[in-house]
C-alpha cells in the first residue's frame, strides 16, 4: 500500500480531517521550535553568550506548554474519533514524538545553563570544535528526523538512525580527548566537566532524534523498530526503499 | 471479573527471564485463521440474485470457536454471506450459490443435508428481537419443544442454563411466565440469543444483533458474544466499526461482493494490508 503524507486527509469527515493536520501541524511547529533552542544553545556556547543563552533557558517553559496542548490534542482526538489503522498511528506517533521533542528541550535549557556557566568561567576554548561539529550534527539529525515525519521518508529516517550511530562513535572519542585535558592541567577539570555535560547533553538529543526516526518508521509501515539495532532497523525498511 | 492486582512489588528476577523477547515488536503474532482449528471453510463462493453477482469468489476459513466479523458498507454482501452459513438463501427467489461452504469437513449444500438439522446446528440472530408472542420460557423451550422434547424437568435445566448463558437469568428468573415482548429491547434480543443456544448450536450467526440497542444494552451483548464464544464459533455482521473492534478475533472486510481482506481482528485494525480496507476503516472516501 502506498503511504505518503497526505494519507490523512480525504476523510469524509472534514472536521477529523482538519483536526489530524492542526496536530500534525502543531508537532510540526514545535518540532521547528525545538530545533531553534538547540541551534541557539549551541551557539551560545561557542560564543559565549549568555544573554541568548538566558534567552533559551527561559524559553523552554513555551516548548513545556506546547507539549502540553499537543497531548491534550490527541486525547480528545483519541476520544472523540477512536482512529484506527494509519490514523492510529498518526496520532500514537505524535504523542511519543512529542515527548521526546520535548526532551529535547529540556536538554538544549541545559545546554545554555552551561553556557552562562563556561561564560562566567572565563576564556578557554578548549572542546569547543567537539561542541561545534557534535552540536551541527545533531541539529541535522533532529531536523531531518522532523523533515522524514512531514515527508513519511523512510529513507530520511533511517538516515537518521545510521548519524546516531557514528554521533556515539564521535562522542566516545570527544570525551578521551577531555580527559587528556584534564589530566594535563587539573584547573581545568571544573571547566572541562562543563564542556563534557554539554556534550552529554547534545548526544542524547541524538538518542531523542533518533527514537523520533523510529517512531517515522512505525507510522508509515506499522512496524516497531525500537531496540532492534541498526541492522534490524535497514532490514525492516529496506523492502520499502 | 478478573481481580486487580493494585499491590506494587519490586520484580524477582525470574520475571526477566519469563518474558519472551521474540514475541516483542514488529507484526501482531496471534495465530493466523489458517493455523487454527476451522469450523466453516467457504471455497469460490459465488451468489446470484438473479442477474446480480452479490458474492464473487468468495474464499475463506472460519475458525473455531472465535469471533469472526464481517464489515463492509451496505450491499456488500456480508448478509449474504452469512446467510449462506445456514441456507437462509434457499428461500430466496432467484437465487443461486455456486462454490461450496463445508462445517466440520461435510458440504452443507450437499443433497442429504436437512436443512432444519443444519439451522439448529448454525443458529441465527437477527437486527430487531424477534421473540414470538409468549412467555419467556416458551420462548427458550420452543426449540426443545419442536425437537419433541416436553418433559418439565429437562426443560426447566434447559431454559435456566440458556437464559444464564444469555447473561438474562438473573432479570427474568421471578417472571418467567410473562410475555417476552414485556421485556426491553436489550432484554428480547439476549432472550432471542438464549433461544438460539437452548438448542445447543455450533455455530451462532449475529446480524448487526446491537443495532437496535441503546449503547449499554449493547455492551451487554458483546460482553455475552465475548463469553459464549468459548463454547460456540460465532459470526458477527456489524456495521459498528469499534463494534467488531471490540469484539472480533478475525475481521472480514468486504466490498461490492468481494472479501478484500481477512486477517485478525488486530491487524486489520492497527495495520490492514489493503488500502481499500484502511480507506473504510478510517472513514475516507476512495
Amino acid at each position: 500500500m502506498k503511504k505518503d503524507a497526505t494519507i490523512h486527509s480525504h476523510h469524509i469527515s472534514q472536521q477529523f480531517n482538519a483536526d489530524l493536520e492542526e496536530v500534525k501541524a502543531n508537532m510540526l511547529e514545535m518540532g521547528g521550535m525545538v530545533e531553534k533552542q538547540l541551534t541557539d544553545a549551541i551557539e551560545a556556547i561557542i560564543t559565549a553568550d549568555s544573554g541568548l543563552a538566558q534567552l533559551v533557558r527561559e524559553d523552554d517553559a513555551a516548548i513545556n506548554a506546547m507539549e502540553i496542548k499537543i497531548d491534550e490534542e490527541c486525547n480528545r482526538i483519541l476520544v472523540r474519533r477512536q482512529p484506527a489503522a494509519s490514523d492510529l498511528r498518526l496520532v500514537l506517533t505524535i504523542i511519543k514524538t512529542v515527548n521526546d521533542l520535548e526532551r529535547i528541550g529540556d536538554e538544549s535549557a541545559k545546554v545554555a545553563k552551561l553556557a552562562i556557566e563556561l561564560t562566567e568561567q572565563g576564556e578557554s576554548s578548549k572542546g569547543y570544535i567537539e561542541i561545534r561539529h557534535i552540536g551541527e550534527r545533531v541539529r541535522k539529525m533532529v531536523y531531518t528526523a522532523l523533515d522524514a515525519f512531514a515527508r513519511y521518508d523512510l529513507d530520511a529516517a533511517l538516515q537518521v538512525a545510521r548519524e546516531d550511530v557514528s554521533v556515539d562513535v564521535e562522542y566516545s572519542t570527544a570525551m578521551r580527548e577531555m580527559i587528556t585535558y584534564m589530566i594535563e592541567d587539573p584547573r581545568s577539570i571544573t571547566r572541562v566537566l562543563n564542556v563534557i555535560w554539554a556534550l552529554r547533553s547534545l548526544e542524547r538529543i541524538g538518542d531523542h532524534a533518533k527514537n523520533i526516526a523510529e517512531h517515522v518508521v512505525y507510522l508509515v509501515k506499522g512496524t516497531d523498530v525500537r531496540h532492534i539495532g541498526l541492522s534490524g532497523l535497514e532490514e525492516q525498511v529496506k523492502g520499502d526503499l | 471479573m478478573t481481580e486487580s492486582n493494585t499491590e506494587y512489588a519490586p520484580a524477582n528476577r525470574s520475571k526477566f527471564k519469563k518474558i519472551d523477547m521474540g514475541k516483542i515488536g514488529g507484526h501482531d503474532h496471534s495465530p493466523a485463521a489458517e493455523d487454527l482449528p476451522s469450523c466453516l471453510t467457504v471455497s469460490n463462493l459465488n451468489l446470484y440474485y438473479g442477474n446480480s453477482h452479490a458474492l464473487k469468489d468468495v474464499n475463506m476459513t472460519l475458525p473455531r470457536q472465535r469471533v469472526t466479523a464481517f464489515i463492509g458498507p451496505s450491499g456488500c454482501g456480508k448478509s449474504s454471506l452469512l446467510r449462506c452459513f445456514n441456507r437462509m438463501n434457499d428461500l430466496v427467489d432467484g437465487c443461486r450459490i455456486e462454490g461450496s461452504i463445508t462445517l466440520d469437513g461435510a458440504d452443507i449444500y450437499h443433497r442429504s443435508v436437512d436443512v432444519a438439522d443444519l439451522r439448529r446446528r448454525v443458529g441465527m440472530v437477527f437486527q430487531k428481537p424477534n421473540p414470538f408472542p409468549k412467555s419467556i420460557y416458551e420462548n427458550v423451550a420452543y426449540g426443545l419443544r419442536i425437537q419433541g422434547i416436553n418433559k418439565k424437568r429437562i426443560l426447566d435445566e434447559s431454559v435456566e442454563k440458556s437464559l444464564q448463558a444469555a447473561a438474562l437469568w438473573d432479570e427474568v428468573k421471578d417472571r418467567l411466565h410473562d410475555s417476552a415482548l414485556g421485556l426491553s429491547g436489550g432484554q428480547q434480543q439476549r432472550l432471542v440469543i438464549a433461544r438460539t443456544v437452548a438448542v445447543e448450536p455450533e455455530v451462532l450467526l449475529l446480524d448487526e444483533p446491537a443495532s437496535a440497542l441503546d449503547p449499554i444494552s449493547t455492551l451487554k451483548i458483546e460482553e455475552l458474544i465475548n463469553e459464549l464464544k468459548d463454547r460456540y464459533t460465532i459470526v458477527i455482521v456489524t456495521h459498528n466499526m469499534q463494534q467488531a473492534a471490540r469484539v472480533s478475533d478475525f475481521t472480514a472486510f468486504m466490498y461490492m461482493g468481494k472479501m478484500i481482506e481477512f486477517d485478525t481482528a488486530d491487524n486489520i485494525f492497527t495495520n490492514p494490508a489493503e488500502k481499500q480496507t484502511e480507506d473504510y476503516i478510517t472513514g475516507r472516501y476512495g
